[in-house]
């Protein structure tokens, strides 16, 4: 059955009438051609998928569009505001924290959910927070300083 | 197998031929400007490269020098993580003398740029970029000729600077490259022995330069197969059988088609169902009730070297020399090692994806692939239609390995197309793209060897089962020594699996036995590891130095394994790189795990075009190699596959990292090696010594899992 669903998406309001169970990844890709978000394994074990929702980061392809009701979700292309990279956007450039780029979406999501709670996190913390997503690349490490230096730059400020 | 049939044809095919309809289409779909055709019929500028025996050159290179000043350098090789969409430009506008701004790259588009046989071996930088060097400096020097005429004097009296022409004498009198250009299509075809930069003339290469691609990847808006969206497109799922070679008995696709939208296109026992919603198509393809009989083969995890080791009765010699046969001196000591290692997948994070769509009757593809002809032949060959009816479009590929040579997402998608008359997409599921990946093969390693009661290495005799020669033949000083390959011909035959190319491919096998070996006679003629091979390589200075300065970066001091230091070190020589890794690890004797703690990458790799991309090709190297290390491997009976997703086939991750440190020995002058592939040999080898070293266990099998670990301490 269809239904109306209505959230915010990259602070604008919108709606999608569909089957609520439709998976948020496969909604935010294929209706909203948000293609940003990536499709890895489909059973939350990549993390290539992650978006923000309220201020949590998610595995969209683990849930169901209907929790999105109501709520307000970031993906990666609402990073940037008017033109201007986000300071996690822009340390992942400088330190030429990726390869092939296809888990970047979700690192870089994952990276603003562990920032938005630990402003200024240790490398171990960094670790613990970003463990569960993989990167067949092997670009872990500099990663790891973006989100440090992401984090320095913000100074605990709001991330959007 | 017929694409293999195909791939070993084109090894023999003189390729050295610009073919004159590639060019001819290529002036039409491009228009006007300076275009130059590179073709190469004599290739001295190559002579320095040493690709396997099993690898081709690419030889194809067209650049546009537009009327606005832009150069576009036209690329058959593909964007997958390795960076050439950076370091091909810098080495074009180096010796085009062209600021590095001005140069735009296209790549993989089958319909505009030149053919290319695939971007793997490490051949981008090695073999294409070599040639795209002598393309530009060739175009610099028709430039000048041009210029030359337009200035009234004489070539040798010219200097370039950003694109920018002028007399050596008065330097007001200049002409751009773009003036010289404006207006004319002419197409220039350079077979001259080309002239190239010396390293003191470099102004770009040796130079480190930012993934230039990166704020695409950084903002989501780059571009892989399956973020193409077309109007009208349907999601395809696949009736796929629970094992390889099983046989389609019966299928009832009504509970399926029960569901609004779905639809079903079959062609035998092709059968696929589409919908409008990807979210519907996994959904009902669980509908889809199948009886399949399954091919019953008598292996599986616990006897899969017994197996290999049984059917490995094809012998080929890839090396000898003395007597290999000779019973060693009474007073010397023999080794004789089983290694194993088991079949591991690519894994990249896109799987295997692909969207297609006929305009009328020219299908245009978007795939994630590493090889857009040979994937635009195949799919054609597939579909019956002439080549130039495909077009295979530029896109970035989310990581290959050598996993994405294969696509056969990409000639079901057409086959899907043609049948449904829609535009479609299939995206493999993680659990169809580890099932068709084309692993890397299982493989079984003995090795004989002996030394001498003065602790000298006098006997070598190394017999790879199934895993395939490259990086088999050894290099240290034996006078004894002998290197076979045991059922060498057709990878995939034998194996319950597809197998294929990974990521330098069977150089992990073989130097993680070949490095494991050594330190094993290390340690018994009570010699220091690293003067161990030093003292038998007394005729290899490339590889003495790249040891050397390894070591010191590591700050390696002499000691008899085990030290309880946990420090191990291999070396090897893949795709022309001479490379060691040295690492430090910390081994829980309680618990079996290992953690690395550190990695000191050194290599002499030649001309080193882009040195950060050069860094992070090794730093990925380190960790991936992790993996085949320490956890990858895939369970399965039969030609049933159980693995099926990331829960369980573990790939490292972040908690593994190693501090990393790289150095390349300079080396300007020479011609580039390979970079993307050669540290990731060292790191079994490196790894298995460095465990020996800290507990004193041999380990023998891959991966070194915390239980094996656990194993091999309490066996010592
Ligand atoms: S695709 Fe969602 S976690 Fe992998
Ligand atoms: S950059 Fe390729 S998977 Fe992370």
């Amino acid at each position: 059955m269809i239904e109306t669903i209505q959230f915010e998406i990259n602070g604008s309001p919108t709606q999608l009438s569909l089957d609520p169970n439709t998976i948020l990844m496969w909604a935010l890709r294929n209706e909203l051609s948000l293609t940003g978000t990536k499709f890895g394994c489909g059973l939350g074990f990549c993390g290539s998928c992650t978006v923000i929702l309220d201020n949590e980061p998610v595995r969209s392809c683990m849930i169901p569009l209907s929790d999105a009701k109501g709520k307000k979700l970031i993906t990666i292309e609402g990073l940037s505001k008017n033109g201007s990279l986000h300071p996690i956007q822009k340390a992942f450039m400088k330190n030429d924290a990726l390869q092939c780029g296809y888990c970047t979406p979700g690192m870089i999501m994952n990276a603003y959910g562990l920032l938005l709670k630990n402003p200024e996190p240790s490398r171990q913390e960094v670790i613990d927070g970003m463990e569960d997503n993989l990167c067949r690349c092997g670009t872990y490490g500099r990663i790891i300083e973006s989100i440090q230096m992401a984090g320095k730059e913000m100074k605990g400020g709001v991330a959007v | 197998m017929k694409r293999e049939e195909k791939i070993t044809e084109q090894l023999s095919r003189d390729m050295n031929n610009l073919r004159e309809m590639d060019r001819r289409n290529f002036m039409k779909r491009i228009g006007g400007g300076l275009v130059i055709a590179f073709s190469v019929t004599d290739m001295p500028l190559l002579a320095g490269c040493s690709p396997q025996e099993d690898e081709k050159r690419d030889v194809n290179a067209y650049l546009k020098i537009g009327e606005a000043g832009r150069v576009t350098l036209y690329t058959g090789k593909v964007e997958m993580g390795q960076g050439p969409i950076t370091s091909l430009p810098m080495m074009l506008a180096d010796e085009l003398d062209v600021a590095i701004e001005s140069v735009d790259i296209i790549m993989g588009d089958t319909d505009i740029c030149p053919y290319d046989e695939g971007t793997y071996g490490s051949l981008s930088t090695r073999a294409f970029g070599q040639v795209l060097r002598a393309t530009a400096a060739e175009a610099r020097a028709i430039l000048l000729k041009m210029a030359a005429g337009e200035l009234s004097t004489d070539p040798n009296q010219l200097q370039v600077s950003n694109g920018l022409v002028s007399t050596i004498s008065d330097p007001a009198k200049q002409v751009s490259y773009a003036e010289l250009t404006k207006g004319k299509a002419i197409l220039e075809t350079v077979k001259e022995k080309p002239e190239l930069k010396k390293a003191a003339e470099m102004k770009i290469m040796g130079s480190s330069r930012l993934h230039v691609d990166a704020e695409l990847k950084v903002t989501g808006q780059a571009k892989y197969s399956g973020d193409i969206q077309l109007p009208g497109m349907m999601y395809a799922k696949i009736v796929r059988p629970p094992s390889l070679g099983a046989k389609l008995i019966s299928v009832d696709t009504s509970a399926a088609e029960a569901i609004e939208g779905v639809e079903i296109v079959r062609e035998e026992d092709f059968i696929v169902l589409l919908h409008a919603s990807q979210d519907t198509a996994d959904y009902a393809i669980t509908r889809v009730k199948t009886e399949f009989e399954e091919e019953i083969m008598e292996v599986d995890n616990d006897t899969l070297h017994e197996y290999l080791g049984k059917n490995g009765t094809e012998i080929r010699e890839i090396g000898s020399g003395g007597d290999p046969d000779a019973d060693i001196d009474a007073s010397g000591t023999l080794f004789v090692s089983e290694f194993k290692d088991p079949y591991i997948a690519h894994a990249p994070i896109e799987n295997h994806t692909a969207t297609a769509v006929f305009e009328g009757d020219k299908l245009n593809i978007w795939a994630s692939c590493q090889t857009p002809y040979s994937t635009k032949e195949d799919v054609a060959e597939a579909l019956g239609i002439p080549q130039e009816k495909v077009r295979l479009n530029e896109i970035f590929t989310g990581g290959a390995f050598g996993g994405k040579i294969y696509n056969p997402q990409a000639i079901e998608v057409a086959r899907i197309a043609k049948l449904s008359e829609k535009p479609i997409q299939l995206v493999y599921s993680r659990e169809e793209e580890f099932l068709y990946d084309r692993l890397r093969p299982a493989a079984l390693v003995k090795i004989k060897s002996g030394i001498t009661a003065d602790g000298e290495m006098v006997l070598w005799d190394y017999n790879i089962y199934f895993g395939g020669r490259r990086g088999a033949k050894h290099f240290y000083d034996i006078p004894n020594h002998r290197t076979r390959n045991l059922n060498p011909s057709g990878e995939s035959k034998g194996h319950p699996f597809y197998t294929g190319a990974w990521r330098a491919p069977s150089n992990n096998t073989n130097t993680w036995a070949r490095e494991s070996q050594i330190e094993i006679m290390a340690s018994a003629a009570g010699k220091d590891p690293l003067q161990f091979r030093l003292d038998h390589l007394a005729e290899n200075q490339k590889m003495t130095k790249v040891l050397e300065a390894g070591a010191e970066k590591f700050g390696w001091t002499p000691a008899v394994g085990p030290s309880g230091r946990g420090y191990g070190l291999a070396c090897g020589i893949d795709a022309g790189t001479y490379v060691v890794v040295f690492v430090e690890a910390e081994v829980n004797k309680s618990t079996g795990h290992v953690q690395v703690k550190r990695a000191v990458v050194s290599q002499d790799l030649g001309l080193v075009v882009n040195p950060q991309g050069v860094i992070i090709q090794a730093e990925g190297c380190v960790i991936m190699g992790l993996g085949y290390t320490l956890s990858e491997e895939i369970e399965f009976e039969g030609r049933k596959m159980l693995t099926r997703n990331f829960d369980t086939y573990t790939l490292p991750q972040f908690s593994w990292t190693p501090q990393i440190d790289v150095v390349n020995i300079d080396k300007q002058d020479e011609p580039p090696q390979g970079g993307g592939e050669p540290a990731i040999i060292c790191m079994g080898g490196a790894v298995a010594n460095a465990i020996f070293d800290a507990t004193g266990a041999r380990l023998y099998q891959l991966p070194m899992t915390p239980e094996r670990v656990l194993e091999a301490i309490r066996a010592t």
